[in-house]
């Protein structure tokens, strides 16, 4: 396939121990990427060219990573919105939200309103690319899966529904090469006024009864889960029954 | 059984009548009466009533309660109306209605939209498509608007952003309110945001004093800011609206939409492996149990309706399915929008394993067994023939579809 792919990655953190890895989502778009684009993919980072964290992703098998050359706090949608325009490129892959600083999943969703392109939310599998069309599915909650068609050039983002990011390699990420080009650079102006603490677990919802007497408290602690009202059939043939059943199953769209 | 105290004459008549057997029975109890020398007695026996099982019963909450008048339960009770006459704002709550209903994701939006509009501000909830919620007004909706177009059928996000634009120009809402959800809020939200080029405050959990506060990062730090005006909050980010009921008004757009050319096409929803799927996330199952002789037949059923499968825990005992099919409190909490329990009579356990369903379908020999309290429609009889009868139907339907189809 002689599509342009590129797959923006970020620094992630670990969940645990909040140390620099490579980002969970990112890991996948570079992934599924590779399955796409093979040697010809293209990786780019906006950000700190000397983070060790981002060789991780050269040992995914990359000879190289772009990095536009960024303190931590600035703002990467303008230059990675020049970037992209410049680059020629088809088909976009990104992460759904970042793993460290405001990670509101804004990026994605701002870079297709500034290039003009659409954008594909929980990209699972790209199926075929022909005419400058994508034929894609897009992963749903609960496992479901939507076949989408889109015209290139696309934007992505991808989700755990993703294929499994493939294991990153001690030898590839020493030897991988990290590009770093400066660019302008521009302050987010976020942090001006919000501040990132430590997150507060957050209060459990209680179950709160309201009742007027002491019998009305104890109904409601020991009432069984019942919907009530519900319809009965009784005596029915197993025909109509079964007509009845389907005519739900039906109205609340589960048998297609 | 009406709560109206009626007169009973013919015990009233024993009552008269000295000489009728039954004479000492009715006569009114009296507990306490005064003596000859000034002083109250009291008849200890006289306090209570028989209950339902001929056994004697006090209630000391003040309520007395049961002998011969069985009383139902309370008549439902009228919530006093919050009415909004002049809106001096609007908050716009967008609802996922995953299935068309509100989801309790979106009653939490409702209720964080009722504490953010006060009561001058009205809570303007925007419904794309039909619908089949019919508690919009306990769930805190003064306006409803309905946007109904062959445009925002399917999966078409572009489109309803055009259509939120509209709603943003009509009306200029003080506030956006979106459910940062995988079933659309989240999606819709930051799209609508990149447009008309707000900042939106995510992932919010809580909202206080014009502060708001979002989980950041990978969830393991917590950001402060002040309120912007479109929020994407998370679940449980307030408490629903439960006090008041609320005029479901509708109000309309004045302006037709002008609908650009849409970028995405949608081909449909792809057939998934049912099996494939985790149960605990399956939209759609279909469980066994003590009652379901044929299991083969059961199988077939499963695949025809293409459903993942299920058990309750005799099932898994007995062998018929795998451990990791068993619902209910040992085996796995499902979420299922629509769970067809067959054979099943509903144990609390496995009751309380399928709480979080939205729609119960049971088959059952039992009409008095819980699963038919819960479920919202049951069919009583023997399972093998209606599962055989459900099948032909399956495949009746898919026929009939795909005659019209070509």
């Amino acid at each position: 396939m002689n599509t342009k792919v590129i797959s923006l990655v970020s620094i992630g953190a670990h969940p645990t121990s909040g140390r620099a890895r490579r980002a969970e989502q990112d890991a996948r778009a570079v992934e599924l990427g590779l399955q796409l684009a093979g040697d010809n993919l293209q990786v780019l980072h906006a950000g700190d060219s000397q983070e060790p964290a981002l060789r991780a992703y050269l040992g995914m098998g990359l000879e190289q990573l772009h990095v536009l050359e960024q303190p931590a706090g600035a703002d990467a949608l303008g230059v990675l919105g020049d970037y992209l325009r410049d680059a020629g490129a088809e088909l976009v892959l990104t992460g759904s939200q970042a793993e460290t600083g405001e990670g509101s999943g804004m990026l994605p969703f701002l870079l297709a309103e500034q290039l003009g392109w659409p954008l594909v939310v929980g990209l699972a599998e790209v199926e075929s690319i022909s005419n400058g069309v994508a034929q894609v599915l897009q992963a749903l909650p609960r496992g479901q899966r939507r076949r989408l068609k889109v015209r290139l050039p696309l934007l992505a983002t991808v989700d755990n529904a993703a294929p499994k990011p493939r294991q990153s390699a001690f030898g590839p990420a020493r030897r991988g090469v990290l590009a770093a080009r400066q660019v302008e650079i521009v302050e987010d102006e976020l942090f001006t006024g919000a501040e990132l603490q430590p997150a507060k677990p957050r209060p459990k919802r209680l179950k709160v009864i309201k009742a007027k007497s002491g019998a009305d408290r104890m109904k409601a602690a020991t009432a069984k889960a019942s919907g009530g009202g519900g319809q009965v059939l009784k005596d029915v043939s197993p025909q109509a029954g079964a007509e009845a059943i389907l005519k739900l199953l039906i109205e609340e769209g589960v048998v297609r | 059984m009406s709560d109206i105290i009626r007169r009973d004459p013919r015990a009233e008549w024993i009552a008269r009548n000295r000489l009728h057997p039954l004479h000492a029975a009715m006569q009114p109890a009296q507990t306490s009466w005064m003596g000859p020398n000034g002083i109250i007695r009291k008849n200890p026996h006289g306090v209570g009533f028989i209950g339902p099982n001929g056994i004697k019963r006090i209630d000391r909450s003040g309520a007395q309660q049961g002998g011969a008048v069985k009383r139902t339960a309370a008549a439902e009770v009228q919530l006093p109306l919050h009415q909004v006459l002049q809106p001096a704002f609007y908050i716009a709550v967008v609802p996922d209605m995953v299935g068309g209903r509100l989801s309790s994701h979106d009653r939490d939006l409702l209720g964080l939209a009722h504490s953010l509009a006060g009561i001058d501000g009205a809570v303007m909830a925007v419904v794309f498509g039909e619908h089949k919620e019919t508690a919009f007004a306990t769930a805190g909706v003064d306006r409803l608007l309905l946007l109904q177009a062959n445009e925002f059928e399917g999966y078409s996000p572009e489109q309803r952003v055009q259509g939120l634009r509209a709603v943003d120009n009509q009306f200029s809402p003080r506030h956006w309110l979106l459910p940062d959800s995988r079933s659309g809020g989240a999606e819709l939200g930051r799209r609508f945001a990149a447009n008309i080029g707000e900042r939106p405050a995510t992932r919010v959990w809580q909202v206080k004093d014009g502060q708001c506060t979002g989980r950041a990062g990978a969830g393991q730090q917590d950001l402060t800011r002040s309120l912007p005006r479109l929020i994407l909050a998370a679940a449980e980010c307030a408490e629903p609206v439960s006090d008041t009921r609320h005029e479901v008004l509708p109000v309309e757009l004045s302006t037709s939409l002008l609908m650009r050319q849409p970028r995405i096409e949608d081909l449909g929803a792809v057939a998934v492996d049912p099996a494939a799927i985790p149960m605990a996330e399956a939209e759609f199952i279909f469980s066994g149990g003590n009652g379901v002789k044929d299991w083969v037949l059961f199988h077939q059923t499963a695949a025809a309706l293409g459903a993942t499968e299920g058990a309750s825990r005799v099932a898994v005992d007995d062998g018929f399915m795998s451990r990791d099919r068993q619902v209910g409190a040992s085996g796995t909490w499902v979420t299922a929008r629509v769970y067809v329990a067959v054979g099943i009579s509903g144990a609390i356990q496995h009751l309380q394993g399928i709480g979080a369903c939205d729609k119960v379908v049971a088959i059952n020999l039992d009409p008095g067994c819980d699963m038919i309290k819960r479920a919202d429609l049951s069919v009583i009889g023997e399972s093998a023939e209606i599962l055989k009868a459900l099948i032909d139907a399956v495949e009746a339907y898919r026929n009939e579809a795909k005659r019209d189809a070509a």
